[in-house]
This record gives structure tokens, sequence and C-alpha cells, in this order.
């Protein structure tokens, strides 16, 4: 995995076998950078939640170690969970408590003293200082994801974990949330999310790890990963239709689609020979004319369904260069 | 030891009993005044005296066990089971707060409740008798450890139930008729001498009978047998909770 110079979160072979006998965790090892916002994505059931829950101490692990800023989350737990701020995926609230009675709780739970101003400062941040007096039961579903975050931010965590903070929100929502972490980063807090939307860890995460059947597959710099694994192509609306590539393009990673009428040439940008050019003069040669042409980079998304596809091939196969 | 923590807790579980007002203590006091009326005043105006104390008297005491032992024990469930039934008990868990500190916070508030509601009762049944208390310091000891004691019972119950049925089971079909059989309303001595044995082995007639014995100096065991017996009670519940903790059964997967 990564080395990152500075971990406030450091994970060694982690593995959490359920009762049952089921492996939701195999041996992850990952470094978490202060200040760093890292996207876990994985399907359902990939064990995303179960790290995540090891790490807070929700869930015991069957092996490994977990340090936050050092410290061991087993040996000095007070430590660290007064570091730890979670955002459960569920909107689990105290339906009949107000909003600001529920997020004082959370302060004092964790261990610090009373702070209003501070709660103040967190409500205004998440657009719920108005609401304040409002008892939790009558607030919608987006201003109680708010009320979770608020909850997690009251004891000042400097890491945060946010268990698909966008669940079932909206679009609108879904910005204001990012811009939250956005800011939140900016205030020194390492920010952990794990999504479902690729878009999310594209947005706003600076490294995304993959987790499929419990393994990491891959942790690694967004932007690196989308060049390292990102591939392009080039479309090409022809003139006339073509019922068969001739046999001189045979060479090009050609696909002929749309009833042939489009040419598809897969390429990787950042290899030294596009061989564009000799695409274009092998189409003149072949006197095939276009009308049309555009190029378009794989996004995270092909990227993640590739990794998770492929991941029955095994990991080691996945994290070789491609 | 996290104090802010504990006290987070136990000011959150008594802020749910001053929302249930009606639930939690009106309720058991118009209960309360209903037996007085029944038993006290309608059939007790029909019986002897029970060791030289009147009838409406003598189940004073009895009466207060039964509310403070349901009540800790509904508070103490209750307090527990709701935020795993609702899923904010990952807050708990994730939190910097020991077996102790969620222990004290919890239960502390469940036998404070408890407390509370015996004392209202006390009240209450001084409106109805003349109330004499010899041994007030007694009284205490056995009204605290008893709260205290259910209290952690509940909260066990409040982990082991994982519906609302469990939930209710234990004290519906355990608790209030050992109460009913433990002596509340009567004294052993008008039993059978078998069923006198059979008494014996029901735990809440050491806890009536102490308590009766605080208010009357009279009772059915020896008062420090009594006192013995809830005080490991108390140890007995609070062992079973800390083993719930370190194992993390029902809570941590």
């Amino acid at each position: 995995m990564n080395d990152v110079a500075e971990p406030i979160l450091k994970i060694s072979d982690l593995c959490k076998t359920y009762s049952g006998g089921f492996n939701a965790l195999k041996n992850v090892s990952l470094e978490i950078g202060k200040g760093e916002i890292v996207a876990l994505l994985g399907p359902n059931g990939a064990g995303k939640t179960t790290l995540i829950s090891a790490i807070c101490g929700i869930v015991r692990p069957t092996s490994g170690k977990i340090t936050v800023a050092g410290y061991d989350i087993v040996d000095d737990y007070r430590k660290t969970r007064s570091l730890i701020g979670l955002v459960p995926q569920e909107l689990t609230t105290d339906s009949f408590e107000t909003v600001f009675n529920t997020v004082s709780f959370s302060r004092g739970l964790f261990g610090r003293p009373p702070d209003p101003a501070h709660i103040e400062r967190v409500l205004t941040a998440l657009s719920l200082w108005d609401k304040r007096d409002s008892k939790i039961i009558t607030l919608s579903g987006g201003m109680k994801r708010r009320v979770l975050i608020a909850k997690a931010l009251s004891h000042e965590p400097s890491v945060l974990f946010l268990d698909e903070p966008t669940a079932g929100v909206d679009v609108s929502l879904r910005k204001d949330m990012w811009k939250i972490v956005r800011e939140l980063r900016e205030s020194g807090v390492t920010i952990i999310l794990t999504t479902h939307y690729i878009e999310e860890a594209e947005e706003i995460a600076d490294r995304v790890g993959v987790i499929n059947h419990g393994e990491m597959v891959l942790i690694e710099d967004k932007q690196i990963l989308m060049r390292k694994l990102g591939q392009k192509q080039l479309m090409l609306d022809l003139v006339e239709p073509l019922r068969q590539l001739p046999a001189s393009l045979a060479d090009f990673a050609l696909d002929l689609t749309e009833h042939g009428t489009r040419l598809i040439y897969t390429f990787d940008s950042h290899e030294q020979r596009t061989d564009i050019t000799a695409l274009l003069d092998g189409l003149k040669s072949a006197g095939i004319a276009f009308r049309d042409l555009q190029t378009s980079q794989s996004s995270l998304e092909d990227i993640f369904v590739n990794l998770v596809e492929g991941a029955s091939k095994g990991p080691a196969e996945q994290e070789a260069e491609p | 030891m996290n104090i802010y923590g504990v006290l987070a807790i136990y000011r959150f579980e008594m802020s749910r009993t001053r929302r249930t007002l009606i639930q939690s203590i009106v309720a058991p006091v118009i209960t309360t005044s209903l037996y007085f009326i029944v038993f006290g005043a309608a059939i007790g105006s029909r019986i002897q005296e029970v060791g030289g104390v009147s009838y409406g008297a003598f189940i004073v005491p009895g009466l207060i066990m039964l509310n403070l032992l349901t009540n800790s024990i509904s508070n103490g469930s209750f307090g527990i089971y709701f935020p795993k039934f609702m899923g904010t008990v990952y807050e708990i868990l994730s939190a910097p707060v020991s077996t102790l500190e969620i222990v004290l916070g919890y239960v502390g508030a469940a036998a404070s409740k408890a407390l509370l509601l015996g004392f209202i009762i006390l009240l209450t049944a001084s409106l109805f008798i003349e109330l004499r208390i010899a041994h007030p310091l007694i009284m205490l000891a056995f009204l605290i450890l008893t709260a205290i004691s259910f209290s952690l019972l509940g909260f066990i119950l409040g982990i082991w139930a994982d519906n609302f049925e469990k939930l209710s089971v234990v004290p519906t079909l355990v608790i209030t008729p050992l109460v009913f059989l433990g002596g509340s309303f009567y004294s052993t001595d008008m039993l059978p001498p078998f069923w006198q044995t059979v008494s014996l082995f029901n735990p809440v007639l050491y806890l009536v009978s102490g308590l009766r014995w605080s208010f009357y100096e009279i009772s059915d065991v020896n008062v420090w047998v009594s006192l013995g017996s809830v005080l490991l009670f108390l140890l007995i519940c609070f062992g079973l909770v800390v083993w719930i903790f370190k194992t993390g059964y029902k809570l941590r997967s």
C-alpha cells in the first residue's frame, strides 16, 4: 500500500470473521495521511462499513492492528475514539430530542465539556441553527443527515468517517455535502468516506480505495489512478456505412458500431505512440471518409467496474501495472 | 473517568422521563392509589391487623417494592433497548466511555427514576394512611440497593432482548408473580407451612420483608439476611454486565 508521510490512521493486516464464518475483511492494510480525503468504493457487502466499524470500536477485529494518531484502538481506546467522529449510513437519530440537545449530548458523550458556542458554530456551518429547537422527527431526511454530521463534529474530531453520506440524498444536497467535506478538510480534518457514487469519489477524494469481497483491491491517488487505468477512445462517424473493416486496418484496436456508421479506436493516451496518425492515414488510403470525430476518457466508474468485475482474477493481478 | 460522558447519558435518560411524565410518574401513582382504595380501604377494613399494623399500612412497603422493582426493570431495559432498536447505540459503542461509565449513566438514571417514583408512592400512601418509619436509613438502603440492582437486571434484559416481546416477558411473567407471591400483600405466617418454605425461595420476599422491617420492625426473614441477599443480587448483576461488555454479547459483533 502507499506510504504516507504522516499517517493519522494506520491499519495493518486487519481481518474480521463474523461468528457465522463470513470473512468480511481479509488482511486489509492501509495508511491515511493527516488532512487527506479518502474515498472507499465497493459494492454492497464488500466490507466498507465493517472496516469503518472496526476502526471506531463497534466491531471487534479478529486479527490485525489499527492505530489512530499512533494510539492503538484497543489499548488506548479513549484517546482514539475521542479523535474520531462517525456519521453512520442509516439515519439513526433520537427522534424526540431537539437538534441542539442531541448534538450537545454527543459532545458530552465523547468527553468534552459543554461549549454552546462550538455547538452553535457547527450548527450554523451545517445550516441547522434555525432548527436548533426543532425535534429531530420533524426534520427532512437531508436535515437529519446534517444532524448526524453535526453530532460527529460536536467533539472536534481529527478524523471523520462518513459512511455513504449522500445515499438517498438529492443532487443539490449532495453538492452541499461535498462543500462541507471540503471545508472540513480545510480546517484540518482527515476524512474517510464510503460511497457507491463514483462521481463523489471523483469529485472530492484525494485518494481512492476499492474494496471487494473484504479485500483492499487497490488504494491509489485519484489522479494517478485515472491516468494509470484510464483509457481513451477516438470515435469516428463515417460518411458511408461499412459492412466490415478492411484488412489494412486489422492491426488497430477498432470496433465497428452503430450499423457500420461509427468506428471506435481505443488507445492509451499516456503511451508514447498512440498511432492515431497512422490510423487516419490508413483510413485515407482505404478511402474511408468521416464527417465527425470525438474522444472520450474512461471515468472512475469504468475503472471501478473493471476492477470489481476483474476481482475474481485475484487482487495481485489487479494491483499490477496495467 | 469520562465524567462528561456519564453525565450526558444520565441527563439524556432523565430528560426522556420528563417527556413521558404521564407514563413514568402519573400512571404508577394512580395505580397505587387504586391499590390503597381496593386493598387498603375496601378489603383491608375486613382484615385484622397484621403483626400489630393495620392492613392498609402493612401493604405500603409491598406496594413501594412492587413499583420500585417493575419501574427499575422497565427503566433499565428500555434505556439500552431503545438505542439498540433505533440504531443510535452506535454512538455509545464508538464513544470513549468504559463499561462502568455506561452502566453509571444508564443504570444511575434508571435507579434515580425508580427511587423518585418510590418516594412519590410513599407520599401518596401518606395521604391514605398514617405512616410510621422506624428505621429511615435502613429503608433508604433497601430502596437504593433494590433500585440499583433491578435497574442493572433491566439493563441486562435490554441488552438480551431483540424484540419488544422479550422486553416485556420477564417483568410480566417473572417479576410481577414473584412480587405478588413475595409477601407484598400478606405475611408468610398466613400461609400453610409448605408454602411458607416455598416462599423462602422467592428472592422478592427478602426485599419486601426487609423494607417492611424498616417501617414497622416486623419481618418474615431476618433483616440482615435480606440486606445481604440484595447486595449479593447486585454483585451478580454487575458481574453479568461486565461479562456482557467484555464479550460484546449482543452489542459488538
